[in-house]
Formats: C-alpha cells, sequence, structure tokens
C-alpha cells in the first residue's frame, strides 16, 4: 500500500523534473557557445524580428541578415519571425530586451503601434534600427536610424517608364486603364508604392480603375486579377506592388485567356512589378510577361552591418539611409527615365 | 510517508491536480532562472508575462467555468477579435468614448451568452457545434465590420493603454546604469480580480457548486433539484461574459483592431485549463489552477523563445509536450489515488 504511494510519488517528481528540463534543455545551447567567441572577443547579440516569409523579396532580406551577421564574424543573430504579426514582433522586441541583447533590428510589419515597445528598449538602453518599412513614432529619438528603399520613387520611375512607352509607342495616356493589386495595407512598401502610382495617375491623365489588396502572395495575387478581369473588360495594366503578386497575375491573366505583354494595342495585358529579387521575375520579364520591374534591394544585412561598426565605434549614423536602385525592363528602345526632374538609367535586360 | 499518503487520499481530485499544476510552475520557473539566469531573475520578466497574458487569463476563467460544467467555448477567441475590432472602429472612426466602448465589449459578450446559452442550455445542442458556429461569425463579423487592420488613435484610449501601474521595490538597473521601475498594466488588475472573484464564485455559492455538480453527473444534479438547464445556461452566459471583458483587456494590451487577433486563442484557454486541472470531462477544476495553467504555459512560451528557438514550431511542440505530460500525470495521478481509496 505505502510503496504504490511512494512509487507514484516519485513517478510524478520525475514527470515534473522532464517537463522542467524538456523547455530548458534546449536553453542551454546558446549559453554554452557563448563560452567560446571568436578570436575570445566577446560576441555582438543582435536580435532581429522579421516580419515573415512572405514574398521572395522577404527570404532575401533574411537570408542577407543572417549571411552577415555569423559567429566568426563576432556577432550572434537571434533571428525572429514574426508570422506577419505586429504583436509577435512587440513580443520579441521585449523577449531582446529581457535578453539584454546589444542591438535589436526591426523590420516593421506597420507602420503605427511602435511607441510603448520602443520606449521600452530605450529605457533598457538597447539602440533600435528600423529596416526596410518605416514606423511613425510620436518621437524619432525611440529609435536610432532607418534603412530601406524610397517605396515612392521606386513607383514613380516604374509610372515614368509607363508613360515614356506609352509615348514611344503612341498610345494615349487616356487609354491606359490600370488595376492596383496592392501589398499588405499599411506597409510601408504599399503605401509608397500606392501613392506613387495615384500621383502619376493624376498627372498624366491614365485611369484608375480599382485598387484591391494583394498582400504580397502570389495566391492573393492571383486571385485579386481573377476578380479584376472579370469586373473590367477594358483593363490593359495590372500593377503588382511585388514579383509574387505579378506572377500570380500572370496566371489568372493566362487562366482567362487574355495574354501577359508590353503589346497593349494588340489586346496584351501589361504586368509592372516590383521588387526584381527572385530569377523568376527576371526570366518573365525576359520572356516579355513582365514589362517593366522596379527594383528593390534586399541585401540589408551589409548596410545594417556598417551601421553597427559606426554605433561601435562612437559614429552617430545617419537618421535615414535609402538605398540606390534601378529599374529593369528588356524594351531596348527605352534607356533613360525622367522624373521629378531628375533621370535615371534603364537597365535593359537583354533577351 | 504514511501522514502523506493520508494527506494525498484526503485530497479531493480538484486539490490533487492544483497542487501538480503550482508545483510544476514553480519548478520550470526555478529552472528558467537556473539554465537561463539573468532575464528570468528580473521580476520584469515576470510582470511581462502578466501584461501580455492578461487576457488569457479572464478567457481560460471563463472556458473552465463551462469545462467544470461539462460543456465546452470555442468561441472565444473569435469573440476576442469581435469585440478588438468593434472597439476599435468605435473610438477612432465614430469618435466614441472609452467608457462607452467598454459597454460594447459587454454587450458582446452578454449577446453571445444569451444565444449560445440558450442554444446549449434548452435546445440541447452539443455545446462544441454551437460555439464552432459562434467562432465563424465572429471571425466573419469582425472582417464585415472592418477589414483592414489598424491602431487606435483616439487619445483618451491610448492614455488609458499606456498606463502603467508601478510595482514598488521590484524594479532593475539597466544596461547604462538606469533605474528603471517594475510595472503591470491595468489588464493585469482586471484579470486579478476577476480570478478572485471566479474562485469565490466556484467555491462559495450555489451557483458555483451547482457547476460542479452538473459537470460531475447531470442526472445527481437533477435529482438534488439543481436546475441543470438554468445552470448550463448561466455557464455559457458567464463564459461569454468574460470573453466580452478578456477581449477588451487584449484590446487594451494590443490597441489595435485586426481580424487575426487572438488566433488560437481559444486553444489556448482550453490547453491552460487543462493544465490547471480541469478535466473535459466536467467536475473538476479550479480557478486558481486555471491561472497558474495560463503562467505555466505562457512561461514556457517565453522559455522557448528567449532560448532563441522562436522558430514559431518550436513553441507548438513544447505546448503539445506540456501537454501530454500534465494529461498523463492527471490520469495516472487519478487512477492511483482511486486504487489507493479502494484498497
Amino acid at each position: 500500500m505505502k510503496s504504490v504511494i511512494s512509487k507514484s510519488i516519485i513517478l510524478l517528481m520525475i514527470v515534473c523534473m522532464t517537463a522542467v528540463f524538456a523547455g530548458c534543455s534546449a536553453a542551454e545551447e546558446p549559453e554554452g557557445s557563448d563560452a567560446a567567441p571568436a578570436q575570445g572577443e566577446e560576441l555582438i547579440t543582435i536580435g532581429f524580428s522579421q516580419v515573415g516569409a512572405e514574398s521572395d523579396w522577404r527570404k532575401a532580406n533574411s537570408q542577407s541578415m543572417i549571411d552577415t551577421f555569423t559567429k566568426d564574424k563576432g556577432y550572434e543573430l537571434i533571428f525572429e519571425d514574426a508570422q506577419q504579426k505586429q504583436q509577435n514582433q512587440i513580443t520579441a522586441i521585449r523577449t531582446f530586451i529581457q535578453r539584454e541583447v546589444d542591438y535589436i533590428v526591426v523590420a516593421p510589419v506597420t507602420e503605427d503601434g511602435w511607441d510603448t515597445v520602443l520606449e521600452e528598449a530605450k529605457d533598457a538602453g538597447i539602440p533600435v534600427i528600423i529596416v526596410d518599412r518605416q514606423v511613425a513614432v510620436s518621437d524619432e529619438g525611440l529609435f536610432t536610424c532607418w534603412v530601406g528603399s524610397d517605396f515612392e520613387l521606386e513607383a514613380a520611375k516604374a509610372c515614368a517608364w509607363l508613360k515614356e512607352y506609352c509615348d514611344r509607342q503612341r498610345i494615349k495616356q487616356d487609354e491606359i486603364n490600370i488595376v492596383d493589386i496592392q501589398g499588405t495595407i499599411g506597409s510601408s512598401a504599399q503605401i509608397g508604392r500606392s501613392k506613387g502610382l495615384k500621383d502619376a495617375v493624376r498627372k498624366n491623365g491614365w485611369h484608375l480603375l480599382d485598387e484591391v489588396p494583394g498582400e504580397y502572395t502570389q495566391a492573393k495575387g492571383r486571385e485579386a486579377t481573377a476578380r479584376m478581369l472579370a469586373k473590367h473588360k477594358d483593363v490593359n495594366v495590372i500593377y503588382c506592388e511585388n514579383d509574387n503578386e505579378a506572377f500570380g497575375a500572370l496566371e489568372a491573366i493566362e487562366a482567362a485567356g487574355r495574354k501577359a505583354g508590353s503589346n497593349i494595342r494588340a489586346g496584351e495585358i501589361m504586368v509592372i512589378s516590383f521588387d526584381g529579387v527572385s530569377q523568376l521575375a527576371i526570366d518573365d520579364l525576359r520572356a516579355g510577361k513582365i514589362s517593366c520591374i522596379g527594383e528593390c534591394n534586399p541585401l540589408h544585412g551589409p548596410r545594417v552591418r556598417k551601421i553597427i561598426e559606426n554605433l561601435e565605434n562612437g559614429v552617430t549614423p545617419e537618421k535615414y539611409e535609402y538605398v540606390d536602385e534601378d529599374i529593369f525592363s528588356a524594351y531596348e528602345e527605352l534607356t533613360e527615365i525622367q522624373t521629378e526632374g531628375k533621370s535615371y538609367p534603364v537597365k535593359i535586360i537583354g533577351k | 510517508m504514511s501522514n502523506i499518503s493520508k494527506k494525498f487520499k484526503d485530497m479531493t481530485d480538484t486539490g490533487l491536480l492544483l497542487t501538480i499544476t503550482i508545483v510544476v510552475f514553480f519548478l520550470m520557473y526555478i529552472g528558467a532562472i537556473v539554465f537561463q539566469g539573468k532575464g528570468f531573475l528580473k521580476p520584469q520578466t515576470f510582470f511581462n508575462i502578466l501584461n501580455a497574458n492578461a487576457a488569457l487569463i479572464i478567457l481560460a476563467c471563463g472556458m473552465s467555468i463551462v469545462m467544470i460544467t461539462g460543456g465546452i467555448d470555442i468561441s472565444v477567441g473569435g469573440v476576442t477579435a469581435l469585440v478588438s475590432m468593434s472597439c476599435a472602429v468605435y473610438l477612432d472612426y465614430k469618435g466614441g468614448n472609452v467608457a462607452a466602448s467598454m459597454l460594447i465589449a459587454i454587450g458582446i459578450g452578454l449577446a453571445y451568452g444569451l444565444v449560445q446559452g440558450f442554444l446549449v442550455a434548452y435546445l440541447d445542442i452539443q455545446p462544441f457545434i454551437v460555439s464552432l458556429a459562434g467562432m465563424f461569425f465572429a471571425r466573419g463579423m469582425t472582417t464585415i465590420v472592418n477589414t483592414n487592420p489598424f491602431n487606435v488613435q483616439n487619445e483618451s484610449f491610448v492614455a488609458l493603454k499606456d498606463t502603467r501601474i508601478i510595482v514598488p521595490g521590484m524594479g532593475s538597473v539597466n544596461k547604462l546604469g538606469k533605474y528603471v521601475n517594475a510595472y503591470v498594466e491595468i489588464g493585469v488588475i482586471v484579470a486579478l480580480i476577476i480570478v478572485i472573484l471566479m474562485f469565490c464564485l466556484l467555491r462559495w455559492t450555489k451557483l458555483g457548486r451547482s457547476f460542479y455538480a452538473v459537470g460531475g453527473n447531470k442526472q445527481s444534479a437533477l435529482m438534488l433539484g439543481i436546475n441543470v438547464k438554468r445552470t448550463k445556461f448561466m455557464s455559457h452566459m458567464l463564459c461569454s461574459l468574460l470573453a466580452g471583458i478578456g477581449g477588451y483587456v487584449y484590446f487594451l494590451h494590443v490597441g489595435s483592431g485586426a481580424a487575426t487577433h487572438a488566433q488560437g486563442a481559444e486553444m489556448n484557454a482550453i490547453a491552460s485549463s487543462i493544465i490547471g486541472g480541469t478535466m473535459l470531462t466536467g467536475g473538476v477544476g479550479n480557478i486558481i489552477g486555471t491561472f497558474f495553467g495560463v503562467l505555466s504555459l505562457s512561461t514556457i512560451q517565453n522559455i522557448v523563445s528567449s532560448a532563441g528557438l522562436d522558430q514559431a514550431w518550436w513553441t507548438g511542440i513544447t505546448i503539445a509536450a506540456m501537454l501530454c505530460i500534465f494529461l498523463v500525470i492527471q490520469s495516472v495521478v487519478m487512477a492511483r489515488k482511486k486504487r489507493a481509496v479502494k484498497k
């Protein structure tokens, strides 16, 4: 009788301990690796909260960070995928603060709602570097600096390309009927690219038939384009706010029995896209399915590393650092475009 | 030894499972301090767990009550999202005030309780099915109220959201040598009050005792003169009301409305209740256990993520492992106890 009780209590203890160790055994690993830093120096720990893995751009962006901040370069990177939720990012930042990392890098999912948690990071004395999308905070002192793309300029360049193309092909500007497949609503890239398009529509007298969200994914891009093709018979330009949406749009155009291409006159539907990260997008450009791609460079790792090196040496970085970007097209006659008084070269992708 | 065995035998099922939960929680936290050190030694880490999970504590309290009565309610996550979105839209687009937005939250909760409770208790439909429909309805309605996620800018709401209640003597010194006070959010206070209220309700009121009676054995409860239908109805009423309040606390924590808010919250609430010693078969459970259940669940999540393993699936896997361990402990202990009592 007694033995049954004591046995069960022992069993209980064993199971409890297993539960504890199941949670903690993994925790030992980072501590163990801390013990052997490169060349006997302290590793600089960086907490990176990434939006997710929704697009090729995002994956290339994550990879760039992972490749840059390696142990043999003297860094320890804690990578957290927020799966498109701001709440997960806020939790991740709190975890970084709790772990007392040296730097926090955030690729924010949306622009608002960061004041509280950035305040906490500031209280903890940890510098915060924002990459890609921007944050709208009441006090700019809450983050150290931002590095990313000028999305509005990307859009302005792509629209300038479209305008020039029409001029050269003698297509009247008011024959252009555009549908905008937008990115994740509220993200800087969406805001910038949608605004750039709207400005150009107003300036050039194009018709913007509809704006629908495509969430930067192929599936949503396909769904939205299919819906738009059915709704608007006269659409001739699909403006996709990233490559993955463009892949979806191409599928939908083919499924609807139409042809994607630059020859609007012959009833083809022109696809304009952004990012130009994956080889697939460049291949589609070369094949003439996508007409123009506004480049968005995802390789932020080395740039963030330079900022961190500067901070380590006591140099204050620039508050906003824009990345230089190209515009790609396979249309050989157009080698230069002008927007807001500045001219930009067009990178021609040969057949 | 005989003393312990006597105590073991004398304990009620509820008390026994509660003890297990509390012991495991403390072992786990001590384990985290030993293996992960600095972060977990700071009181703010614990308060952050409370801040982030105040809403879950409230949802889990409601869940425990329906589970004790032998039912289940998987609509609570959906209700949370609906409450957040409705209040967000009301505050920002309709220029509403904060007090009225709280009434909206409670109103949504009560309406849900009324409908679901009626369907379950008086029309005798399976609670799982009713609340499944409720969940879909709430998620759908959230999108109808507003499709896109947005952060609330209403000033008095933001002020309320950012209110920090300083916990005296618990602060810590940061990297730059500055002393930072430890704090909790308002939601935590609300959650603690609800835990105490629900604990008292279940322990000392007639309604609370009828929940156990109905969940334990419906037939006997009926013979004892308990109004089984009304009791069931009340359990759903309470659960949905708490989902409304929990939804508001969630809203107060995140400060935004989004159709994806609180996804899987109902499952976390069920898991917390189970870890806290509430049995799915009904009749057994304790609010204090549920409270520690939420803490255990969120501490394990925190341990996993601060170990740098937060690749989403790791959290899922550890929770699954933890649930399994607890279910095994529960059934082993209950079986052993039954045998011990028989002898």
